[in-house]
């Protein structure tokens, strides 16, 4: 869906991106991690060519973009920025409506899309003729987001999406941000510096250093077949958390003890140790899942997924 | 009465109309050329700084700069008000759009507008409490300045303020600034209001702007009544006095198409051919330099007057050498030598120390500077070269004659500022007109001033008891030319059409 050939960037003869390539498939969720300064969000612009690339080319859909109208490519393409960027004369309303004015959709077309919008992003409908002042920082984002999402784009870019937001807000935005259907099927490009958001949601990883790309590769690769010791460095201090968050209950199948609790609450078996560690503490003593495969169902409590993670993961180090 | 209101009104929208003229023009550029600016900033500095030092030419500089190439009128004083206005409204354009966010606007481009739709839906909507400061601050230095444009002959309040200051009439000076204060006051008021608006409601009435500026603009372009095909251009002093405009109309019956114009312009718009007929005086030497001929006062309507210092008498008893001293050049300067003095000043360029240097060398009258150091004696000039080249000769024997030291405040505005600065003590003498002092300054009963003003002498001794009198000041002894008011003409349109008199010219009037 969105291609990237050898692309390099330079501000005042200082190289910010150098050559770097990746393709990102249809559907599939890539997160550019890196410290600051590292050159994501210029990579990022370049996408909707609000950067042009001094060399390397550039398909989103198949088409080099640089023979495209970048007006026509833009509004095909959502974009998420970190201060959301909404404009402080316009509603709420008016601000998720930019893009269906800007390709002439009629009034209760985009009045529609907006209300439904708006709910699935737990918007309440009076905010539509609010401005942007008047809300939280976490609505502000949400607005931003909705705003990126009102015209249906294949493509969404975001840079930093939550990084503006306490840590709390965070996390409750992050977890919607997961669920919501609207992003299932959309190929997205994320910039983020955080590696434990990087690690919830991407389906790959794109980390780079000094305009590079050092690996690339789904979050368990990254923990598992480091490309080199700065990926290892880079994920030191919170390898473990890491860990519980690229390893599934399915995963952990084979290490349980086999038993079966009646009254036990049934979770996903895709749940990551993490999740299912933060399960505990909010529905109780024991969780049940049952594979894919065989139609069986094991129930575990806190101690049991502590230990068979340990020999779980024990095993995959020495394979 | 109703015929003043009616000239204050008139004068009101004329002032309205020429800061809101200028003020669209000034929109019509500046936000441009802002926007201009704030895409390509390395040429920011040097328009700013163009606009700025444009800002610094002193207003009469400027509206003097515009004649030899607009002429008189409403067009240089529009041109010199929107050169005012110019640069509040680039610099807050500049400044309100460089300010708006990085990321707002990085948002707009992402989203695919285009360059216009980004300027439009958010530069311009973003930026315009910052705009409409600029324009308040345009439209609050345009009031101040329009009351200039009654110099050139482009109306507006000025008219009564300047006429007033030159009469010595404190009530024609308030009927002019007081609605100028007010204008500005409540315009600025009226701005601010909408700059307060909420950004929103505001988007939907800000067409409304551009069309007001232009109907207010549009009383200025009223159609004027000319009644005549000749054009006259008169002082605001000129205007006022018994024998000057009234005269003309009570005694000949004259009427002709009148604007006012500043002393200081008015020849060389007649020169210019932007005026036919101007009121100036008899020993002006731009009379020989812009070629122009006296009608003659068949009627006797412009009396001739003497020219003497006045002085406080506080001050001839402080300085008692000072009364001989001044007195050395009584008699001493006739009209001609008058009219060729003011030539070599207004035409050649001459400064009035030189031309003042040389009569004294020639007279013999001139001995170098003592350098004495006792003590300060000040002398006022009005805003004319006569009035100059006058001090400068009284400078120059004070410091021959005496061990006084000479402070010079030259270019005292008109009648009523100098006699002011006289009265309050600013300072000690400056040289006036008999006339002047009779019609003016003491404003006597119009019979009284009728009996004597035909006779030079009595006026002198009438002025002379009264100003003691009542002032405490002296007329010391004539310098020996008269001035006079006079009605000129170009000297070849005077014989193109045979109007050599002001009885011939009202005849030609009547017929034209
Ligand atoms: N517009 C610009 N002008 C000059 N230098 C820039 C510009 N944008 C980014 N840079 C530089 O390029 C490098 C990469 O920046 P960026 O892509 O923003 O990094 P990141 O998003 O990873 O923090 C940084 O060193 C930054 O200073
Ligand atoms: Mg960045």
């Amino acid at each position: 869906m969105i291609k990237l050939e050898k692309v390099s960037k330079s501000f005042h003869n200082i190289p910010a991106v150098k050559a770097v390539s990746f393709e990102v498939k249809e559907g599939e969720n890539l997160i550019l991690l890196g410290t600051s300064g590292c050159g994501k969000t210029t990579t990022l612009k370049m996408i909707n060519r609000l950067i042009a690339p001094d060399h390397g080319t550039i398909t989103v859909n198949g088409k080099d973009i640089e023979q495209e109208n970048p007006e026509l490519l833009r509004r095909g393409i959502g974009y998420v920025m970190q201060n959301n960027g909404l404009f402080p004369h316009y509603t709420v309303g008016e601000n998720i409506a930019i893009v269906p004015q800007l390709l002439k959709w009629d009034r209760k077309k985009t009045l529609d899309r907006t209300k439904a919008l708006m709910a699935k992003l737990h918007l309440s409908d009076e905010y539509i003729n609010l401005f942007p002042h008047e809300l939280s920082g976490g609505q502000q984002q949400r607005v931003g987001l909705a705003r990126a999402l009102v015209a249906d784009p294949a493509v969404l870019l975001m840079d930093e999406p939550f990084g503006a937001l306490d840590n709390v807000t965070r996390a409750s935005i992050r977890k919607e941000f997961k669920a919501l259907e609207e992003l299932k099927r959309k190929t997205i490009v994320m910039v983020t510096h955080d590696i434990q958001e990087a690690f919830e949601l991407a389906d790959r990883i794109c980390l780079m250093d000094k305009g590079e790309i050092i690996q690339i590769g789904t979050p368990k690769s990254l923990l598992y077949q480091p490309a080199s010791d700065f990926v290892v460095k880079f994920m030191e201090s919170e390898r473990r958390s890491l860990e519980f968050r690229v390893t599934t209950l399915n995963d952990l199948w084979h290490h349980l003890p086999v038993k079966n609790s009646a009254n036990a609450t049934v979770v996903n078996s895709d749940l990551s140790v993490w999740d299912a560690l933060n399960c505990f503490r909010s529905v109780g003593q024991e969780i049940a899942f049952s594979t894919d495969e065989i139609q069986e169902q094991k129930s575990l409590n806190i101690n049991d997924l502590t230990v068979a993670f340990n020999h779980y993961h024990m095993q995959y180090l020495h394979e | 009465m109703s015929g003043e209101s009616d000239k204050l009104l008139n004068q009101t929208f004329q002032h309205l109309g020429l800061t809101f003229i200028s003020l669209f023009l000034a929109v019509a550029i500046g936000l441009p050329l802002g926007i201009f600016i704030a895409r390509k900033r390395k040429l920011s500095g040097s328009v700013l700084a163009v606009a700025g030092v444009l800002q610094t030419i002193p207003s009469i500089a400027l509206l003097g700069f515009m004649i030899p190439i607009l002429g008189i009128g409403a067009k240089p004083a529009i041109v010199a008000l929107l050169i005012y206005a110019l640069l509040p409204i680039i610099r807050n354009t500049y400044t309100g759009i460089v300010g708006i966010s990085t990321e707002v606007k990085e948002a707009a481009i992402a989203m695919g507008m285009s360059k216009m739709q980004v300027l439009f839906k958010v530069e311009l909507p973003l930026a315009m409490p910052v705009i409409l400061a600029g324009v308040r601050t345009a439209t609050v230095i345009n009031v101040g300045v329009a009351t200039l444009a009654s110099y050139i002959a482009a109306g507006g309040l000025g008219e009564f303020i300047f006429g007033g200051i030159s009469l010595n009439n404190t009530n024609m000076i308030l009927a002019g600034a007081i609605p100028a204060a007010l204008l500005a006051i409540i315009l600025d008021a009226i701005l601010a209001a909408i700059q307060k608006m909420n950004v929103k409601k505001f988007r939907k009435t800000l067409y409304i702007f551009p069309i007001l500026f232009l109907v207010l603009g549009g009383f200025y372009l009223l159609p004027k009544a000319y009644g005549s095909s000749l054009t006259a251009g008169f002082t605001p002093e000129f205007m006022g006095r018994q024998d000057g405009d009234l005269g003309l109309k009570s005694v000949y019956g004259l009427k002709i198409h009148t604007i006012v114009i500043s002393d200081a312009v008015m020849y060389q718009a007649a020169y210019e051919k932007e005026l036919d007929i101007i009121s100036g005086y008899s020993t002006d030497g731009r009379l020989k330099a812009f070629k122009l001929t006296i009608l003659k006062d068949d009627k006797g309507i412009f009396p001739p007057y003497y020219a003497a210092p006045i002085i406080r008498e506080a001050s001839l008893k402080k300085f008692p050498e000072l009364e001989g001293v001044l007195n050395l050049l009584a008699g001493k300067i006739t009209d001609s030598i008058m009219t060729d003095l003011n030539y070599r000043t207004d035409y050649l360029h001459q400064t009035p120390e030189r031309v003042a240097k040389d009569f004294l060398i020639g007279c013999g009258l001139y001995k170098s500077a003592k350098g004495g150091k006792k003590s300060v004696i000040r002398i006022g000039s009005k805003i004319f070269g006569e009035q100059y080249i006058l001090a400068e000769m009284y400078r120059m024997l004070i410091l021959g004659n005496t061990d006084y030291e000479v402070a010079t405040k030259t270019g005292l505005g008109g009648t009523k500022i100098c006699f002011d600065a006289l009265m309050n003590d600013q300072i000690d003498f400056y040289p006036e007109y008999t006339g002047t002092g009779l019609l003016v300054l003491l404003k006597p009963d119009p019979k009284v001033s009728k009996k004597m003003a035909h006779d030079r002498d009595s006026t002198y001794q009438y002025v002379s008891r009264q100003f003691s009198q009542k002032f405490n000041i002296k007329w010391l002894k004539p310098i020996g030319f008269n001035n006079s008011y006079a009605l000129m003409m170009r000297q070849k349109q005077s014989k193109d059409l045979d109007v050599n008199s002001i009885t011939t010219l009202q005849q030609y009037l009547d017929k034209n």
